[in-house]
C-alpha cells in the first residue's frame, strides 16, 4: 500500500464515534451581541474598560484604526489621491526607490515593471491597494491580484496600503464568510501592522524581516482623481 | 534506546538559575495576561471555544472526507500533494524534492511538525543548508537548542545570552544587549539569504479542505518572505491541521494569536493556494502518530490543538521550568499530552510533571481536557510499569496502608511520632525531599479520632 | 439534618483543629453530625499518581464508611474533587455512585446547601489573603476562574468570608496561581514545587496580609512549610476555623 492509502485506511479505521455534527459557523458580524451572540456589543458589566465597540449601523472605521494602532501600524485620512502622494512624500522624504501597485500613487517603479520579485530588494516603500480591512485587528488583505508581485508586501522596507473607507468589516466573519474569494490567486494575506517580533525577553520589536512600518492611507476608491 | 527524560531534575537546574527562571516566569505569564485582556474584549469567546471544538470534532470525526476534498481541490490548483506515513517518510520526501530539483539552500520558517520530524539535521546530513528565518528560531539553530516554547522559541533565554550568541556568529558587539540592534542585526544578516535560497518551507497553521489551501500565522512576515521569493515552496501540514471551510478560519483566526499572545491576529495571516506562476508548490501531508492517537477514544481529543501556546503560558510548572525541561520537541501541558504518544517510555514521566491546577483546560480556545489528558497519561505510564520506580513501591505501600484502618492509625501514630522525636539533622537528610525548602509541620498532641473519641465518646 | 463529617487523612493526622473547628461549626448550625472513626482515606494520592489498582481498597473502604448518610461533608476541595470525579478505580456499585453523589465540600455546602446568611461566632479582625486550590476553583467551581473574564465573577468562599466580622481580604497579583503542592508532586517535584510555593507566599506576604485563609489544608500545610523556612510573618489558617470563631 502506498502512504496514501495507509493513511486514509488507519484514519477511516480509526474515527472516534459518534461522528459529530457541523456546527453553524457564522458568515458575518452578528450585532445582537448578547452573551451567546457573535458580535461586537459587551454583554457583561464587569468589562469596564471595554468600551470600544461599534452600534449596529456605525461605522468600524475608528475601531480599525485602534486596532491598528495597537498592532504597530498607523492611519491617515487623504481626500483625494494627490493628498495620498504627498503623505507619502511627507512620511518618507529619503525614499529612493518607491514600488507601487496602486494607481493613485506611482512612486518612482511601477510594479507591472518587475518581472523578478528579487528585484524588490532596495524598495525603500511599497503601495498598494487594498479591497479589505477587517475592524477588529486593524488588518488589511492584500492579494497577489492587489501586490501583482507576491513579494512587494514583505520585502519592501515601509508598506503603505490604501483602503477605502467602507471596504472595512467588523470582524473575520464577515471577511472569511463571504466578502474574500480566498483561491483568487495563489497568494494572499491579512497584514496587521508592520512585521514585528517579540523574540527577545518578550520586547516588541517592529521590522522584524518584513515591513518596518504600515501605514494605512484611508481614501475612498473613487477619488482617485489624476493620475 | 533514549533514556527517560528527567523534567523535574531539569527544572531544578533551571530554577537554581534565577535570572533566567524569574525572567522567563515573567515574561510567560505577561503573554497569560495579554490573553485574559484580548479575551475581554470579546464577549462571545466561549461561544468561539465551543464552535472551534465542535469544528475540530466534527472534521476529525469525518478527516478522510476532508483529507481527500483537500487532496483533490489542491491538486486541482496545481499543488502537488504528497504523503507520508512518519518523520522518516517526511523528511526523505522533502530532500529528494529539493534534490531533484537542484535546490540547495532552503529558508525555512517556524513549523512544530518539522521540528518533530527532526528534519533539521536530516537534511544537513543530505548536503542541504536549511537556515531558520523567524528570529527566535534562528537564535535556536544558532545554539543548537529546540525551540522551548512554540511561538517564542528563545523565550527562555535573556537579552545578554542572545547578545553573546550574536558576538559569536554575527559579529556583533558582544556588549550592545539592546533588543533592537540585536533584531536589526539578525534582519541585515537574514535578507540576503532570503535573496539567494532557492527554495522556501513553512509549515501550515490550518488546512482549508474546501479550497485546497493553507493558512500560515507569522508576526516576522518570514514564512511570506520565504514562500513568495524563491521558486520553490514545500509546506509540511499535519492531517490534523483540516478545517473543512474557508468560513472555519474566522473561528479560528480569531481564537489563536489572542490565546496565544493576547494579540488580535498575527501580524501576517498568509493563504496558499497553488503554486505562483511559472512555480511549484508541494505540500506534505503528514501522519507520524496522528492516525494512531484518532483511533484511542482516551486520547484523539489532543488532535484539536490548533498549538496557540495558550497552555504553556498559563502553566505555572511550564513557567518554573523552561521548556527546554521537558526534553521534547513539544513542551508544557501540550507537550506533556502529545510527547508520551511518541514514546512511552522516554517521556512517561512527563505526565508527572504537573499539578494538575486545571488552567490549562480552561485557556485552551479548542476546548481540550488537557489537565484531564494529563490524569489519564498517568494511568498508562503506571500500569505500564514505567513509573519512577521509587514512587511506584511508595505507591503500593500507601494504597495497602490507607485500605485499613488498622494499619493507617498505627502508621499515623509512627509518623506523628518520628516528626515529634527525630532531629532536625535526621529530618533534614537529602532523602527527605519536603525538607529541602520547607520545614516540616509541627505535630498536634494527638489527631482529630483520638480527640472526638474523649470529646464526643466514640462514634 | 444527619451529615457523615469526612476527615480526610492527613487532617486527622496533622490538623485535628480543623476537623475540630469543621465539626463545631456543623454543630452549631444545628445539624447533627456522624464521625464514622474507621475512615481512612479516599483513594486521592494513589489515583493521583496514576495508581488505580492500589487505590481500589482504599476508595471501596471510603465507600463502605459512609454508607449510611445522605450527605458527607468533608473540609477539603482536593479530596471531595476526587470522590466526585475520580473515585473509579473501585466497582462502582450503587453505593459508592450514592456515596460518590453524597460527598459535599465545607464551603458549597455551607454556601450552597445551607445558605447560611450569617456566622454570629466569627469575628476576624486580620488582613487576609485567600487562597482557594486549584480543585476547588476549576474542579468544584468555587469561584469564576481568571482564565473566564467574560463569564459572571462569583466567589462562594469570599461571600463566606464577607460575613466574618472584621476581617479585610487583600488582593493579589495572581489570584487564583497554583501554589504547587500538587499531592506527590511536591515531593518527585520538589525544585518546582517549593518555587511556586514560595513564589505564592510571596505575593500575599507583599500585599500585606497577615494570613493565607483556604478550604484546603493539603495547601495551607505547603505554604507553610515555606513560609517557616523563609521565616515570613505570615500565618496560614483553614476558612473553618475563621468561620467558626477564630482559631482554636
Amino acid at each position: 500500500m502506498t502512504a496514501r492509502e495507509t493513511i486514509l485506511a488507519t484514519v477511516r479505521a480509526n474515527l472516534p464515534k459518534p461522528a459529530v455534527s457541523m456546527p453553524e459557523v457564522p458568515t458575518s458580524t452578528d450585532h445582537s451581541g448578547t452573551e451567546g451572540g457573535v458580535g461586537w456589543r459587551r454583554s457583561l458589566d464587569d468589562l469596564g474598560e471595554v468600551h470600544d465597540f461599534p452600534d449596529e449601523g456605525e461605522s468600524p472605521v475608528p475601531y480599525f484604526r485602534r486596532h491598528l494602532d495597537a498592532m504597530g501600524g498607523r492611519s491617515f485620512e487623504v481626500a483625494d489621491a494627490a493628498a495620498a502622494r504627498a503623505k507619502v512624500a511627507e512620511l518618507f522624504p529619503d525614499a529612493k526607490v518607491v514600488c507601487s501597485a496602486a494607481d493613485e500613487v506611482p512612486g518612482t517603479r511601477r510594479i507591472a515593471d518587475v518581472v523578478d520579485p528579487h528585484d524588490l530588494a532596495d524598495v525603500d516603500v511599497g503601495i498598494v491597494r487594498s479591497r479589505l480591512g477587517v475592524a477588529e485587528a486593524g488588518a488589511v488583505w492584500l492579494s497577489g491580484t492587489d501586490l501583482v508581485v507576491d513579494a512587494l508586501g514583505v520585502l519592501a522596507q515601509h508598506l503603505v496600503v490604501l483602503l477605502d473607507p467602507s471596504a472595512v468589516v467588523p470582524t473575520l466573519h464577515d471577511a472569511y464568510g463571504a466578502r474574500l474569494d480566498l483561491a483568487s490567486s495563489p497568494y494572499g494575506v491579512f497584514m496587521a501592522g508592520p512585521s514585528a517580533t517579540a523574540d527577545i525577553e518578550g520586547v516588541v520589536i517592529y521590522g522584524a524581516q518584513g515591513a518596518r512600518t504600515m501605514t494605512i492611507l484611508l481614501l475612498a476608491a473613487d477619488a482617485t482623481g489624476e493620475i | 534506546m533514549s533514556r527517560p527524560v528527567d523534567a523535574a531534575a531539569n527544572a531544578a537546574l533551571f530554577i537554581a538559575d534565577p535570572a533566567h527562571q524569574e525572567t522567563h516566569d515573567r515574561l510567560v505569564w505577561g503573554m497569560r495576561q495579554h490573553r485574559d485582556k484580548a479575551v475581554a474584549a470579546i464577549p462571545e469567546w466561549e461561544r468561539l471555544r465551543d464552535l472551534a471544538s465542535k469544528l475540530k470534532e466534527h472534521t476529525l470525526t469525518h478527516l478522510d472526507r476532508y483529507l481527500e476534498q483537500f487532496e483533490a481541490n489542491a491538486t486541482k490548483r496545481g499543488a502537488q500533494v504528497h504523503w507520508a506515513r512518519d518523520a522518516a517518510e517526511h523528511n526523505e520526501i522533502v530532500a529528494q524534492i529539493f534534490l531533484d530539483r537542484g535546490a540547495r539552500r532552503i529558508v525555512k520558517s517556524k513549523s512544530m511538525l518539522q521540528e518533530e520530524c527532526g528534519m533539521m539535521p536530516y537534511l544537513a546530513g543530505r548536503g542541504l543548508e536549511v537556515v531558520e528565518s523567524d528570529l527566535g528560531e534562528r537564535i535556536q539553530q544558532l545554539d543548537h537548542e529546540g525551540p522551548s516554547h512554540i511561538f517564542v522559541p528563545a523565550i527562555h533565554k535573556l537579552r545578554t545570552d542572545v547578545a553573546a550568541l550574536f558576538a559569536k556568529n554575527l559579529g556583533t558587539d558582544p556588549d550592545d544587549s539592546e533588543p533592537h540592534h540585536l533584531a536589526e542585526a539578525m534582519r541585515q544578516n537574514a535578507r540576503p539569504k532570503f535573496l539567494r535560497a532557492d527554495a522556501g518551507m513553512t509549515g501550515a497553521n490550518f488546512a482549508v479542505a474546501e479550497t485546497g489551501g493553507f493558512v500560515v500565522c507569522t508576526n516576522e512576515g518570514n514564512a511570506d518572505i520565504g514562500a513568495t521569493l524563491p521558486k520553490l515552496h514545500v509546506a509540511s501540514v499535519g492531517i490534523e491541521k483540516l478545517v473543512p471551510r474557508a468560513r472555519d478560519l474566522g473561528v479560528f483566526v480569531r481564537l489563536l494569536a489572542r490565546s496565544g499572545l493576547g494579540s488580535a491576529m498575527t501580524q501576517y495571516t498568509s493563504h496558499f493556494h497553488g503554486p505562483k506562476p511559472g512555480g511549484e508548490l508541494h505540500i506534505v501531508l503528514v501522519d507520524n502518530t496522528r492516525s494512531a492517537r484518532l483511533g484511542s477514544p482516551e486520547f484523539w481529543e489532543v488532535l484539536k490543538c490548533i498549538r496557540c501556546g495558550a497552555c504553556m503560558n498559563t502553566c505555572p510548572v511550564y513557567r518554573r521550568s523552561g521548556g527546554l525541561a521537558y526534553g521534547a520537541t513539544y513542551s508544557g501541558p501540550i507537550g506533556v499530552i502529545l510527547d508520551p504518544g511518541f514514546d512511552h517510555r522516554k517521556y512517561g514521566e512527563l505526565p508527572f510533571h504537573s499539578t494538575l491546577c486545571g488552567s490549562c483546560t480552561e485557556v485552551c480556545p479548542v476546548k481540550i481536557d488537557v489537565s484531564g489528558q494529563i490524569a489519564k497519561w498517568r494511568r498508562v505510564i503506571a500500569s505500564e510499569g514505567l513509573m519512577a520506580p521509587g514512587e511506584s513501591i511508595g505507591m503500593k505501600a500507601l494504597g495497602a496502608t490507607l485500605a485499613h484502618p488498622a494499619t493507617f492509625h498505627a502508621a499515623e501514630a509512627i509518623g506523628l511520632a518520628a516528626i515529634a522525636h527525630l532531629p532536625r539533622a535526621v529530618v533534614d537528610n537529602p532523602l527527605n525531599p519536603w525538607t529541602k525548602h520547607r520545614e516540616m509541620p509541627t505535630p498536634p498532641a494527638e489527631t482529630f479520632r483520638s480527640w472526638h473519641e474523649r470529646n464526643r465518646g466514640g462514634a | 439534618m444527619n451529615i457523615g463529617l469526612f476527615v480526610p487523612c492527613y487532617v486527622d493526622a496533622l490538623f485535628p483543629e480543623v476537623a475540630i473547628a469543621t465539626l463545631e461549626l456543623l454543630e452549631g448550625l444545628g445539624i447533627d453530625v456522624g464521625y464514622p472513626a474507621d475512615q481512612t482515606c479516599c483513594g486521592q494520592p494513589m489515583a493521583n499518581s496514576g495508581c488505580q489498582p492500589e487505590s481500589a481498597a482504599t476508595e471501596a473502604h471510603f465507600a463502605a464508611c459512609f454508607r449510611d448518610f445522605e450527605t458527607v461533608v468533608g473540609p477539603s476541595g482536593s479530596c471531595v474533587h476526587h470522590v466526585r470525579f475520580h473515585l473509579d478505580a473501585t466497582e462502582q456499585t450503587s453505593e459508592v455512585v450514592r456515596v460518590r453523589r453524597a460527598v459535599r465540600e465545607l464551603v458549597e455546602f455551607l454556601h450552597d446547601d445551607l445558605k447560611v446568611g450569617a456566622f454570629p461566632r466569627a469575628r476576624f479582625p486580620h488582613k487576609v489573603g485567600l487562597h482557594d486550590s486549584c480543585t476547588a476553583i476549576r474542579g468544584l467551581g468555587h469561584c469564576r476562574s481568571s482564565e473566564h473574564p467574560t463569564r459572571p465573577a462569583f466567589s462562594k468562599t469570599r461571600d463566606l468570608l464577607a460575613k466574618v466580622e472584621g476581617l479585610a481580604l487583600v488582593e493579589i497579583d495572581r489570584p487564583d496561581e497554583c501554589c504547587g503542592f500538587g499531592g506527590s508532586f511536591c515531593v518527585t517535584d520538589e525544585a518546582v514545587s517549593s518555587k511556586m510555593g514560595e513564589d505564592r507566599v510571596r505575593d500575599f506576604h507583599r500585599h500585606g496580609a497577615e494570613y493565607i485563609a483556604s478550604a484546603d489544608m493539603s495547601c495551607l500545610l505547603h505554604m507553610k512549610g515555606i513560609i517557616d523556612r523563609l521565616g515570613l510573618p505570615l500565618k496560614v489558617i483553614h476558612v473553618a476555623q475563621i468561620l467558626n470563631g477564630g482559631p482554636a
